[in-house]
């Protein structure tokens, strides 16, 4: 956050938002528009949260033109920061800011998912929570519905609630297509070739579950939104072609043997 | 060869500081020069030879070990006009003169084919690393590594930043660059840097993650920090708005009250299935399936899921764009659901139970089903529902369930799980009774 301190002065008469979203670590944040930023309504609420928020409001707005000692404008530079923060939170949660992270997203400007199952999903911004200063900007993946850490750091001092805890979701309501389809596919620990049983209990646990859940589904004549319903099973298995004959020749083996111990 | 040989470290430890190459480990000459670690590896690596004596560092110049060479190079001398030119010579010329010649021709080729050379033993390299990392020196090694970060941490939110593994995702070099491995949440992700990718997946190898985890039973596989240690060193250090808003704060009583509002809706909601659960739960075992209970992805369960809201609202699964994915980072919360083998003999139990039970149904009342001792105490009712039913129509339909879902095994303990296994009985038996 240095960085942004000794680049202040030199850019202080181009546009401020301009300037914030274009420097480098900001490059979740999408630009708040003009007339939304000044309608008082958008910013309820907004100076008790924000220390020097005239000043802060006036900076972000390009309006600010006090001369002030560096201490001071430092602090201000922080407050508008912040400020800008607080009213994205709020802008991307409206069409046209959803439209616009919306555009990013497609881009993959928030990066792709690190699990590799999910194949380079990207990404969105979120927060965990919506109050400012508790936890740090996370990943969010829709195709394993789990977050993530942002793997730059620069991109970790973000505060999460710039983004908020809804935004994500409220995206996928509004666009529903970009809503990509679920894998059943998933990774298997193996020791030379042959699962573990201590992990393999668990996803045979956990796959029951799944399976519960598309009952549930169907019972509502809702979609379940998985990719390959009927092969999916067999997608799982399909890491190692050649162990995969082996393993399933043993699992038939065990599938034979209980019915015989009845 | 000559630039790598001038250096004063080895080639091992050269590629091994290779950026790029953090992940692996220095694979001991010993282990190398054991021609039963080499088995099967001549036929997949050209230039095999050559290469081997790259990563050894021996300088090639021995006489009787060229002549093997020559047989063995044939094929790949003969798209090399060059290099035929000076065989053929060689073939005319004195015993004397031969070795010198096999030398300039060796110096000509190496001059030539050293990248080649250099690729093939990085390939040969990489696949005696495969087998050396699950030897016990070479585990040993990646443990140390392993105990140092050198890895890294899975990217996964609610792993804390547990430390992974480097693996492949096939032991055939060349399909797959190598991905990390995380056991607290049994999933595997991709390197966050990019010099890794060019890094290929074989030379760890599909089995290397989970023996390792076998071979450190010990180990604590979950993240070191918890989940408020991870929050709050971020905010202090990380985070540029602490002391403007540390102002702020004692500034207003508005922010705290409606951050306070606003936290018990959304911040404490990641810690669902309500805690009075715990307290319910039977007593859990040390250890499952062969592995320390808590060392069985710590990450995943319940606390650990992402649970999608709006507005502090949980977004309900029957939404078109609701939680699909939950089963993936679902643990139970009583881990005696994973013991497979003990729901299956009692399982078993029971049926007979109910088959016995049946021949005294017929012989007698229907009150016979308190004579049913065996069965653990919480079992009864459901079983005996479902038993004198099941029993009573036809017997056979139980089993054909049973068989059906060899997986779906009652539980003892009716929890939710468990229930609705035994629902999918429940309702196999009501169709025999139907007909």
């Amino acid at each position: 956050m240095d960085d942004f301190a000794s680049d202040t002065d030199s850019d202080y008469t181009s546009y401020w938002r301009d300037w914030f979203i274009s420097s480098r670590g900001n490059e979740y944040f999408c630009e708040i528009d003009e007339d939304y930023l000044t309608d008082r309504f958008n910013l309820t609420g907004l100076n008790t949260e924000v220390q020097y928020y005239q000043y802060a409001l006036d900076l972000v707005t390009d309006v600010f033109d006090m001369e002030v000692e560096d201490d001071m404008r430092e602090q201000i530079e922080k407050s508008a920061r912040h400020l800008y923060g607080l009213v994205h939170a709020r802008y991307v949660v409206t069409t046209r800011g959803l439209a616009k992270m919306m555009e990013k997203f497609k881009q993959g400007v928030f990066g792709k998912c690190p699990r590799v199952i999910c194949e380079s999903q990207h990404l969105l911004p979120m927060g965990q929570h919506d109050v400012p200063n508790t936890s740090n900007v996370k990943l969010y993946c829709a195709k394993c519905e789990d977050i993530y850490n942002p793997k730059s750091s620069r991109h970790n001092s973000i505060d999460g609630a710039y983004f908020g805890s809804s935004f994500h979701n409220i995206l996928f309501q509004v666009y529903p297509a970009l809503m990509p389809q679920k894998t059943q596919r998933r990774y298997e620990p193996r020791i030379y070739g042959f699962r573990v049983h201590a992990s393999a209990a668990l996803m045979r646990w956990q796959e029951e579950r799944r399976e519960e859940m598309k009952d549930r589904l169907q019972a509502r004549g809702i979609e379940t939104g998985f990719e390959d319903e009927d092969e999916g099973e067999e997608d799982i298995e399909s890491e190692e072609d050649e162990v995969d004959e082996e393993q399933d020749g043993i699992d038939d083996m065990f599938e034979g043997a209980v019915p015989a111990v009845q | 060869m000559s630039s790598s040989s001038q250096a004063p470290e080895s080639w091992i430890s050269a590629f091994c500081s290779l950026v790029g190459h953090e992940y692996f480990a220095e694979v001991s000459e010993d282990f190398i020069e054991d021609d039963f670690n080499l088995t099967g590896l001549q036929s997949q690596v050209p230039m095999y030879k050559e290469a081997l004596e790259m990563i050894l560092d021996v300088e090639p110049e021995d006489a009787s070990e060229e002549e093997e060479e020559e047989e063995e190079d044939e094929d790949e001398d003969e798209d090399e006009m060059q290099d035929g030119d000076a065989l053929a010579r060689g073939g005319y010329r004195r015993a004397a003169d031969a070795a010198a010649a096999a030398a300039e021709r060796r110096h000509l080729r190496m001059a030539s084919d050293l990248s080649v050379i250099e690729s093939s033993a990085e390939m040969l390299y990489g696949l005696i690393h495969q087998r050396f990392i699950t030897s016990r020196p070479g585990i040993q090694q990646m443990a140390e590594k392993y105990e140092l970060g050198h890895f890294g941490h899975c990217p996964r939110v609610f792993c804390h930043g547990a430390k992974v593994l480097p693996v492949g995702c096939s032991d055939i070099p060349g399909q797959e660059t190598v991905k990390l491995f995380c056991p607290s949440c049994l999933d595997v992700y991709s390197p966050p840097n990019s010099r890794f990718q060019t890094v290929d997946g074989a030379f760890f190898g599909t089995t290397f993650g989970c023996l390792f985890f076998m071979t450190f039973p010990e180990l604590d596989v979950g993240g070191q920090r918890p989940p408020q240690a991870q929050v709050d060193p971020s905010i202090s250090a990380s985070s540029p708005l602490s002391g403007s808003t540390a102002v702020g704060q004692s500034a207003s009583l508005d922010k705290a009250s409606r951050g306070s509002l606003s936290s018990s809706l959304t911040s404490q909601q990641p810690n669902l299935p309500p805690p009075p659960l715990d307290s319910k739960l039977p007593k859990q075992p040390d250890q499952i399936n062969g592995v320390a209970s808590k060392n069985l992805a710590p990450g995943l369960g319940p606390g650990n899921i992402y649970e999608p809201r709006i507005y502090g609202f949980r977004v309900s699964e029957i939404a078109k764009t609701g939680p699909r994915m939950k089963w993936l980072r679902s643990r139970p919360a009583d881990i005696n659901d994973l013991d497979e083998c003990r729901i299956w003999a009692e399982n078993q139990e029971a049926i007979l139970h109910n088959a016995t039970a049946a021949a005294a149904e017929a012989e007698m009342a229907d009150s016979e089903m308190a004579d049913d001792n065996e069965v653990p105490e919480g079992q009864i009712e459901d079983e005996d529902m479902d038993a004198s039913s099941a029993v009573r129509s036809n017997g056979q339909h139980t089993e054909v369930a049973q068989r059906r879902k060899p997986n779906g095994r009652r539980h003892p303990q009716a929890d939710s799980g468990a229930i609705v296994n035994g629902d999918t009985t429940r309702s196999a038996v009501r169709v025999g009774n139907g007909g």
